[in-house]
């Protein structure tokens, strides 16, 4: 999908699938169905960047992440980090991967035990892999704290007694205290506010650079992915809608869906707000559940035709673009075209 | 006064908060409201009153002159050879039928009950956190088969099977701690097993995953803490049943034998004689009686002492909100229903 070479990549996904069984309530649980979370994603994280992967709520991000990082298995596909086959692996096998990827969570109140002091929160991966002893581990958790800006007298502290960016610092000193090449951020600024955003995000950009981390950061703020990324990819109901670098989706992009995402990002700059012209998606995500067929947005889609519902279109780089950037629609965006008209004739 | 004094002041007030908050974790702000529910303080005054009691029995049976399992013929009994009350003859509560110090039969009593009570809900409360532990975090076929297996152990006739171990094996200490220890565990498993339900859907445990910890290390390490709470709670609230699950057993025979006191078997042998001797049946059922008010009060003040919110809504209304939180409460709480206390029942038929 993409040209790099395999040195720069360090995480490549092939075909994940993850399929979570619906099942009756009751003593007999029949299996009724699958939700489709995510449903042949191939994707690469290049060494020492950071992937951005946006879409809507419930278009199966986090899912994604989760089965990156290994706690929870995989229906199919693959995933290989470093050229090794990580997918489903047990979890003693997979513990010398654990301590090269690691994870920042959403919710900076429900990612910390509210019983347990903030030094053995970070200090935690050193006991679990044992690389550190017990009289080194003070100092290196203060020095983790020191490195992300808190204070390392805060040690005894309980998570309670910290402001939500100040908790975020404490899940990414934890995430950071195994040196891990990977760091798998799940909408890690969502719950903060915009100030604290800056922070967490340069904070993150800091780390990269001192310790080349690459980063898969998950979001739904189109503006955060844009600052951060080097290269996106746009999620929609379990697949892939638009892959490439940052430049081309966010400003050449050609599929619908990133186009009507990005119509219904806020502008900062009132002008540029009152210029752009919205494209207003009729309907909600359809269930995962029961996925259209064909494209899964052409229910929604204003350009969509026959062959759409019929048809389901492969990534593919479109006639004039970069050999990075692939989108998968029958129909794609030209330059100049108008969509939110198309959207309002329907 | 000077402004340089204004600014010291002004900086030591902004630094003693820092100070005070400095690590206060969820068990000193319990602690705190604890302290403020005089209830509570007075069952804990109670409780300590009758450890210090019972670890005193040999001492005070010395300093009274009366070892336990002496009987007194002559001065413990009256010219037809019934107990004598209290005050007499140098016997503080009185004598029992053969002529024994009351109060020193009592207290040791009292180490036989807080004896069995403190341990069989030690071990219920481990035995009961594991299996919760186990059956909540793991799901599946271990949760079926740890949930089938409490449901069994909460729907057997405990009492019955009580009985027929205690007459099949013979009385003895160590039978009625493994019995109540046996039929206890099961309350604690299960909500044990609820709480790790929904513990176990939080971020924290996932990232306690992502880290690369075990199942075990989470379970006790990650989600005991958060657990601790209901379970202090519902342990203090068993040690009354235990207690009197203990009195029951020795008051039908076949718990703690004679002539070893237990407030049970007093009580049993106190029967043919209430009409004659009402400090006989008085005194070890007021012990009875205290003894689990006492826990259950405590096991009432330190769920209130837990639950921060319901304070708040409902300030001034303590002792309303104990009464109406009684029913809905935690599996067992007093001796009501579940083991009827023995002080207040009538003589059983049989035996």
């Amino acid at each position: 999908m993409t040209s790099t070479s395999e040195d720069d990549v360090l995480v490549r996904v092939e075909n994940l699938v993850k399929y979570f069984p619906v099942r009756t309530p009751g003593f007999v649980r029949r299996t009724v169905g699958q939700v489709q979370a995510v449903d042949g994603i191939s994707l690469t994280i290049p060494r020492g960047k950071t992937l951005g992967l946006v879409g809507e709520t419930g278009s199966g991000k986090s899912t994604l992440a989760r089965c990156v990082a290994g706690l929870i298995p995989a229906t199919s596909g693959r995933v290989t980090f470093d050229g090794e086959d990580i997918t489903n692996l047990s979890r003693r096998r997979m513990a010398p991967f654990r301590r090269q990827i690691q994870m920042i969570f959403q919710d900076p109140y429900g990612s910390l035990n509210p019983r347990r002091r903030v030094g053995a929160i970070i200090g935690d991966p050193f006991v679990v892999h044992k690389t550190a002893t017990r009289g080194e581990r003070k100092r290196k958790v203060q020095e983790l704290m020191e490195r992300v800006g808190l204070n390392p007298e805060h040690y005894n502290r309980f998570p309670t007694e910290f402001s939500g960016g100040q908790r975020q610092r404490i899940g990414v000193a934890r995430a950071l205290a195994l040196r891990p090449k990977l760091i798998i951020c799940d909408e890690p600024v969502s719950a903060l506010d915009v100030s604290i955003q800056a922070q967490v995000l340069n904070l993150l950009a800091d780390l990269q650079q001192d310790y080349g981390l690459s980063y898969l950061f998950i979001a739904h703020d189109l503006e955060v992915v844009r600052h951060v990324s080097d290269t996106v990819s746009v999620m929609y109901l379990g697949r892939i809608a638009e892959a490439g670098p940052k430049e081309p989706v966010y400003d050449t992009h050609r599929h619908p869906y990133t186009a009507a995402l990005l119509s219904a990002a806020p502008a900062a700059d009132p002008e540029a707000a009152a210029a752009r012209q919205r494209i207003i998606l009729v309907g909600d995500v359809p269930s995962p559940i029961d996925p259209p067929s064909g494209c899964r947005f052409h229910p929604r889609c204003p350009k969509a035709q026959e062959l759409c519902a019929q048809t389901e279109p492969q990534l593919e780089v479109k006639a004039g673009d970069a050999p990075t950037h692939v989108t998968a629609c029958h129909f794609p965006v030209e330059a100049g075209e108008n969509l939110a008209t198309a959207a309002s004739r329907r | 006064m000077s402004i340089t004094e204004l600014q010291f002041q002004a900086a030591a007030v902004q630094e003693a908060p820092a100070q005070a908050v400095e690590g206060r974790s969820q068990w000193q702000l319990t602690w705190r409201r604890l302290r403020s529910d005089k209830v509570a303080i007075a069952a804990v005054i109670v409780i300590v009153i009758m450890l210090a009691l019972a670890i005193a029995a040999p001492a005070i049976a010395s300093l009274v002159h009366h070892p336990a399992n002496t009987a007194y013929p002559i001065a413990g009994q009256d010219a037809a050879g019934n107990p004598v009350g209290p005050h007499t003859n140098g016997f503080w509560l009185g004598t029992d039928d053969v002529g024994r110090d009351l109060l020193v039969r009592i207290l040791y009593g009292a180490r036989i009950s807080l004896f069995v009570g403190i341990l069989t809900t030690l071990i219920a409360t481990v035995a009961g956190v594991t299996v919760g532990l186990m059956a909540g975090y793991f799901g599946g076929v271990i949760d079926s088969v740890l949930g089938r297996l409490t449901d069994a152990v909460l729907a057997f006739p405990y009492v019955l099977l009580a009985l027929a171990l205690a007459i099949v094996i013979g009385p003895s200490l160590t039978v009625i701690i493994g019995v109540i220890a046996f039929f206890s565990w099961a309350g604690i498993a299960r909500i044990v097993r609820g709480q790790t339900l929904s513990l176990k859907e939080k971020e924290y445990i996932e990232a306690a995953r992502s880290i690369g910890a075990g199942p075990f290390r989470i379970m006790f390490i990650d989600i005991l803490p958060n657990l601790l709470a209901p379970v202090l709670v519902l342990a203090t609230l068993y040690i009354p049943n235990a207690v009197v699950f203990e009195a029951t057993l020795s008051f039908l025979g076949l718990g703690i034998q004679p002539p070893t006191a237990s407030w049970g078997n007093i009580l049993s042998s106190a029967q043919p004689f209430y009409q004659v001797a009402w400090w006989y049946v008085v005194f070890p059922a007021l012990a009875l009686l205290v003894t689990t008010l006492a826990f259950n009060l405590l096991g009432d003040g330190i769920r209130d002492a837990m639950d921060p919110t319901t304070e708040r809504l409902l300030a001034g209304q303590k002792r309303n909100r104990r009464r109406s939180r009684r029913p809905r409460g935690v599996a067992i709480a007093g001796p009501s229903e579940e083991f009827p206390d023995p002080a207040r029942q009538p003589p059983p038929a049989v035996i």
